[in-house]
């Protein structure tokens, strides 16, 4: 019962203040919207510009290819050599196709031509995907040329195909993560604040003297971050399959489940820094730092296997690592539960260690 | 003239002091302004990388046909990849779905029959995970890379007429090895100035207005606009010194070139530094309590350095709205600044462009502050 009561109190605390409401609401909402949208590593409306020194007909019915696919939106035909430095250098574009005076010649008579494609290495992860598009359109030309001329062909034909999200939709890929992340943010902020507030209040003193125990205090702390973290996570869940018309193939109640785990072991952490900082903004400042670690280690921008091993190996201690597993699966690979508990064990072990963790410190600071 | 000049600035010299003394005591503004960037610069030389090493893939040889038997052996010497291979597709299957492997290279069991009957094409499929976008178009590319790599083997030594008659030559200029660290730490230093000059000074900046020392500050002799004059000076130097760290740091520990003036680098960081501190002192002008003002400061200024500058997400690709935004972003004037100054050198058009527009943006931070602070003083 007086537990009860000190839950509802701290409910009351976190929604009563109009700009704190304000913070829980509107920021996460917004940063889905425009992060989804944004974060995206796919290439459209690329720049490109085409320097052809060839007059023939082949030259120009390959100019033509590159205007068909929409990946290229702005097609700038440069005059000469000379211009191809001052388009790259001051980022005007990412490419530019170079096609020499003998392309078409080549071509007529069944040699092999070439063409240059000059990339901008300042941005090397979105010249490689406009080159591969690049490369697309190019071997297409060539197979019609063969054709056309009957010339001896690869009898080989390689047939990609995109499992789980046909077109590469990339925001298939961001939402489930910001799923995870915006949880994970609003979860640590509600919990972090909660002790270093009252603090800073003078009211945590008159806590401490009412017949709660310490236990059932944290208890009354970790309870509203529990609830409104998932509930902000059930509004972006339903935001991801409604509004993005992303596909839920995997089971409710395992995400569910792996995500009560997951917010647990943020809920400790944040425990740990409220009673670690005296002022919010120490508070605030210590969930920013571990934040941006977090999510730059979890897999949600970079892959993980492409960080060094020693690194890779600090990523088991990072719950979020986890837990975007898990989201992505349930979203996207209807994941097994064989695979949702494979990634849930360790974010349970990693809960224990920093609810208790955060218990024992919270003890031992108030003797 | 002269007397009263030096007045003034002997007491913002007394308040630079004093500022000092704050920061080197307060343990958070030391966690912002050094524990956090080294750290940020540390995930970022070491963790944050999207070069694919070795992509994990299975191979299925349902047909065992010559042809198919040197592809696979061509995959498997591969530096880029690392092959399991099996006779049926069950395992891989299930191996996709957990994410231990990236693709799946299937030689279909009609692979040899298909070549005798017209058009003569034998299929190989190549299954990507697309549920990570960017490494399924890598699992693509590598594969056709290396597709097209050994047909030109097999050429050379079979003497067999089956080329592609169209060659393609890239070149990528500033960036031969294709290494992402070389554009994302230097991008990384505009996030690390943000964190300084925003994030920390609208935190300071309001802490004073929320303990009500800012008042007790104006009913001493110093004017108002002394004092924050004073804050901005003192989180300048902060700034930049920070920054000189960084740079150095990017250069010497993890050897990204640098070609361009070491000057003009520092001219540019001074200018977008003068901006975000704009943008800190405007926000706490407005905010004046800490908690709102550094949610602002996440808001407005941390979160779009990431993800609108351009330093990992291209911009062309977002929708146009979010494209329009990028536009007020300082972040993203000062990245394409710091990428081109550390990578292709002394672009002065370009340079001199963004330069331009990170000042005008902070001039118009400057000149919000004080339309603000004036009308509140009436």
């Amino acid at each position: 019962m007086k537990l009860l009561a000190l839950i509802k109190k701290e409910f009351l605390a976190v929604w009563r203040d109009k700009k704190s409401r304000f913070i829980l609401i509107f920021p996460p909402i917004m940063q889905l919207f425009i992060f989804a949208f944004a974060a995206t590593l796919d290439v459209t409306n690329a720049s490109i510009a085409i320097l052809n020194r060839d007059n023939g007909e082949q030259a120009f019915e390959l100019t033509q290819r590159f205007h068909g696919s929409p990946i290229f939106r702005h097609i700038t035909y440069l005059k000469g050599v000379e211009q191809i430095k001052p388009y790259i250098d001051e980022q005007k574009g990412f490419m530019v196709v170079s096609i020499d005076e003998q392309f078409s010649r080549n071509l007529d008579a069944g040699k092999p031509a070439d063409v240059q494609l000059i990339l901008d290495g300042r941005k090397s992860n979105t010249s490689q995907i406009v080159a591969g598009y690049a490369q697309s359109v190019i071997t297409q030309f060539s197979r019609d040329v063969e054709t056309k001329y009957e010339y001896p062909q690869i009898n080989i034909t390689l047939f990609p195909r995109y499992w789980f999200n046909p077109n590469q939709l990339y925001y298939w890929f961001t939402v489930p993560g910001l799923l995870g992340i915006l949880t994970m943010v609003e979860a640590l902020m509600i919990t972090a604040l909660s002790i270093a507030r009252e603090k800073e209040l003078g009211t945590f003193d008159q806590l401490l003297v009412s017949p709660l125990l310490p236990g059932e205090i944290l208890i009354g702390k970790a309870v509203p971050g529990i609830v409104i973290s998932m509930a902000e996570a059930t509004i972006i869940l339903i935001a991801g399959i409604l509004v993005f018309q992303i596909p839920f193939t995997g089971s409710f109640l395992l995400l569910y489940l792996s995500m009560f785990v997951f917010v647990c072991a943020i809920i400790g952490i944040g425990l740990f820094f409220s009673a670690l900082c005296s002022t919010q903004q120490q508070a605030i400042l210590a969930a920013f730092v571990f934040n941006s670690p977090a999510v730059l280690l979890s897999g949600f921008a970079t892959p993980i296997e492409n960080m060094p091993k020693w690194l890779q190996y600090i990523t088991y201690l990072n719950p979020l690592r986890y837990f975007l597993e898990i989201s992505r699966g349930s979203f996207l690979k209807d994941f097994p539960a064989r695979d949702v508990f494979k990634d849930t064990w360790p974010m349970a072990l990693i809960a224990i260690v920093t609810l208790t963790g955060a218990t024992f410190f919270f003890r031992r600071r108030i003797q | 003239m002269t007397g009263k000049g030096s007045m003034w600035w002997r007491r913002v010299k007394a308040l630079v002091v004093k500022e000092y003394y704050q920061i080197v005591r307060d343990v958070s503004s030391i966690m912002i302004s050094v524990v956090l960037p080294l750290l940020l610069l540390f995930i970022y030389g070491f963790g944050v990388s999207l070069d694919i090493k070795h992509l994990r893939i299975g191979l299925v040889m349902e047909d065992t046909a010559p042809d198919a038997q040197s592809f696979a052996k061509s995959l498997t010497n591969s530096p880029y990849f690392d092959v399991k291979i099996d006779r049926s597709r069950d395992r891989f299957d299930q191996m996709i779905v957990d994410g231990s492997i990236r693709g799946i290279v299937v030689i279909p069991s009609y692979f040899s029959a298909f070549r005798e009957r017209p058009p003569n094409q034998a299929p190989i499929q190549v299954i990507a995970d697309a549920s990570d976008p960017n490494t399924a178009s890598f699992v693509q590319n590598y594969v056709a890379g290396a597709f097209a790599n050994w047909l030109v083997q097999e050429n050379i030594s079979s003497n067999w007429q089956g080329l592609p008659l169209v060659n393609l030559q890239p070149r990528y200029w500033f960036n031969e090895q294709l290494d992402s660290r070389y554009f994302l730490l230097p991008g990384s230093l505009a996030i690390i100035m943000t964190l300084i000059g925003t994030l920390l000074t609208a935190l300071v900046i309001s802490r004073e207005w929320e303990r009500g020392t800012m008042e007790s500050l104006m009913a001493t002799p110093v004017r108002m606009w002394e004092v924050l004059v004073a804050k901005l000076i003192s989180y300048f130097i902060l700034g930049m010194v920070s920054f000189i760290l960084s740079a150095f740091l990017t250069m010497l520990v993890f050897q990204v070139p640098f070609r361009g003036s070491f000057l003009l680098l520092l001219f540019a960081a001074s200018v977008f530094l003068f901006t975000a501190l704009g943008l800190g002192l405007f926000i706490s002008t407005v905010a004046k309590n800490q908690f709102v003002a550094s949610q602002a400061a996440l808001i407005t200024a941390f979160l779009p350095a990431f993800m609108l500058s351009g330093f990992v997400f291209e911009i062309s690709s977002m929708p146009w709205p979010i494209r329009a935004i990028t536009h007020v972003i300082p972040a993203r004037y000062f990245v394409s600044c710091l990428q081109t100054l550390f990578l292709a050198g002394n672009v002065w058009a370009l340079v001199l462009r963004n330069v331009l527009i990170m000042a005008l943006l902070g001039m118009v931070c400057y000149l919000l502050t004080i339309f603000k602070t004036a009308k509140r003083l009436d």
